[in-house]
């Protein structure tokens, strides 16, 4: 990837979540699916149809394809609502119940970044949709995330330029990742038993 | 977790695989003989003439599954390659790192250093369960020669050296596996030492045959890390030979091939009946006798076993896959000298 390759919205959310999954999935070319990535899926099947549909008055468009050329950006939106009184709503779906999880909240101001480039108008709220609850998430647009969206396409950027793979984060979020096999946190971050191993490696112990 | 999806072996000529919704279906003379879910197959291999539909291999490769066509002997014919094939920038650090010759010798000598060790385990347990004590005597001096052998590999100093050290220690363990077949069943299976190309005894076919199945699953799991097979450290580059694959097959010989060829000879599961012997001498597996083979060879992959650095359980047949990973992180400079798996 060069510098001038736009960098997918989808990265934004990976990296929010763990830089070195980024990094697999982004730099290595790495896919799982587990659980989680396939009630993802079956979440998004219901978004994923291009196209749009009239609601009370509300414009809705399903996989919209978003750009922002001032951050050099590129992707989709789930849904994107376009009121009567001229807001422009984003919607990212999300499986599971309602939480707070900035990751999301990144992701989606990226995609309201996009949205305003593209547009010309400004994109002040989006929401997150949590399929389980089937509730949304109402997410203002501040100045903070606008910033977080900068600064992390910046450090994806950095990473993609520089071809190195962030080092594994091996805590809590591991357990819940679908790369923890091609991540190898744990046996990475052992380096006790990697020393212990080698040491033997040459050594013939049992009795002979 | 780490879960081993099946490997669907169709064997049969003639046989049709194809789509059928979500499943594989396989039919012979136009009737089904098997229907698995999609989800259940990580990979289709298929011996020979087999036909496959080209709605399947659509999915397979949007799926990341692989197709692998072989000869009916078990050799590499040729693999469907999906969208996302290799990574671009192990690749380069894989090219790099083959060029620089302290880490090819550091990883050649790794992977020496497993192989030496997997295989003297085998001939240490052999002797400690033969009645003979003729035999117990002569596989510990074959036992004590593989360590002199790990001594010596610890120290050369080129990869010549090492490959010697390494000649030197596989003939004296092949010349030793013959006492470790059951008495009764020397007369048909008699081993004096390898001969591969082509086997002369039934020994030797079922070794070649093992080892093909154990060399196509090291080139599905390096290619599924996205290293270049063809790219070996301990084997010398040439043109068609999947250098690295026989790299990393090394220290899985005597463990999972080795050891399974010995259990179907010993437990009377194969016979000569299931050899086929050519006019000159040449003796191959007949299909029944790959039958039982394929049949072995998945239900060993599915035995758990604990892997030392991970510190988790997992069915046999992923550790390949492990080891590949292993070995792409230490080209990748993440992990300071490749470990080669040894059961504890």
């Amino acid at each position: 990837m060069t510098e001038t390759d736009p960098i997918p919205l989808s990265a934004l959310q990976h990296w929010a979540y763990c830089p070195r999954q980024c990094g697999l999935i982004h730099l290595e070319q790495a896919f799982a699916d587990n659980i989680h990535t396939a009630r993802g899926q079956a979440v998004h099947r219901l978004v994923d149809t291009p196209g749009y549909e009239m609601q009370a008055g509300v414009k809705v468009e399903r996989a919209l394809p978003l750009w922002c050329d001032r951050l050099g950006l590129i992707g989709k939106a789930d849904l994107v609502e376009f009121h009567p009184d001229g807001r422009i709503f984003p919607v990212e779906f999300k499986h599971g119940r309602r939480r707070q999880k900035h990751h999301d909240d990144v992701q989606l101001a990226a995609q309201a970044l996009c949205l305003e480039e593209m547009l010309g108008r400004p994109v002040t709220h989006g929401a997150i949709y949590h399929a389980s609850s089937r509730r949304r998430r109402e997410v203002a647009i501040t100045s903070e995330l606008r910033r977080l969206v900068q600064e992390t396409t910046d450090a994806i950027r950095v990473m993609l330029t520089s071809g190195r793979l962030p080092p594994p984060v091996n805590d809590a979020r591991c357990r819940e990742c679908s790369l923890n096999e091609i991540c190898e946190p744990a046996a990475l971050a052992a380096k006790d038993i990697q020393a212990e191993l080698r040491a033997e490696l040459f050594r013939t112990t049992d009795p002979s | 977790m780490y879960s081993l999806q099946n490997t669907l072996y169709v064997m049969t000529p003639n046989a049709y695989a194809h789509l059928e919704n979500n499943t594989v279906r396989i039919d012979v003379e136009r009737e089904k003989r098997l229907q698995v879910p999609l989800h259940h197959v990580g990979s289709l291999v298929c011996f020979g003439n087999v036909m496959v539909s080209p709605a399947l291999m659509h999915r397979l490769a949007d799926e990341g599954k692989s197709l692998v066509l072989l000869e009916t002997s078990g050799r590499f014919k040729a693999r469907l390659e999906g969208p996302i094939s290799g990574n671009i920038l192990l690749r380069q650090a894989q090219h790099r790192s083959a060029g620089d010759r302290g880490f090819a010798l550091e990883l050649a000598r790794a992977i020496i250093a497993g192989k030496l060790k997997n295989s003297r385990a085998l001939l240490v347990r052999a002797a400690r369960e033969t009645p003979d004590s003729t035999e117990q005597a002569a596989l510990t001096r074959t036992a004590d020669n593989l360590a002199a052998s790990l001594r010596a590999a610890a120290v050369a100093t080129d990869l010549d050296a090492l490959r010697g050290v390494e000649g030197e220690a596989a003939r004296g363990y092949f010349g030793s596996l013959n006492s470790v077949v059951k008495p009764q069943a020397r007369a048909h299976f008699a081993l004096n030492g390898r001969t591969r190309r082509p086997p002369l005894d039934r020994f030797n076919a079922l070794l070649s045959f093992l080892y093909s199945m154990l060399m196509n699953d090291c080139r599905s799991a390096l290619e599924t890390v996205g290293l270049d097979p063809q790219l070996g450290f301990l084997h010398a580059v040439r043109p068609g030979r999947a250098a690295l694959a026989l790299d990393l097959q090394e220290e899985f010989r005597s463990i999972l091939a080795d050891r399974l060829a010995l259990t179907l000879i010993n437990r009377s599961q194969l016979g000569p009946g299931d050899f086929d012997q050519r006019e000159g001498g040449v003796v191959m597996l007949n299909d029944r006798g790959r039958r039982t083979v394929i049949t072995a060879w998945q239900e060993r992959k599915q035995e758990e076993i604990t892997h030392p650095l991970l510190g988790m359980k997992l069915p046999i047949g992923v550790v390949p896959f492990v080891q590949a990973r292993l070995m792409a992180r230490t080209v990748r400079g993440e992990m300071t000298g490749y470990l080669p798996y040894l059961p504890k």
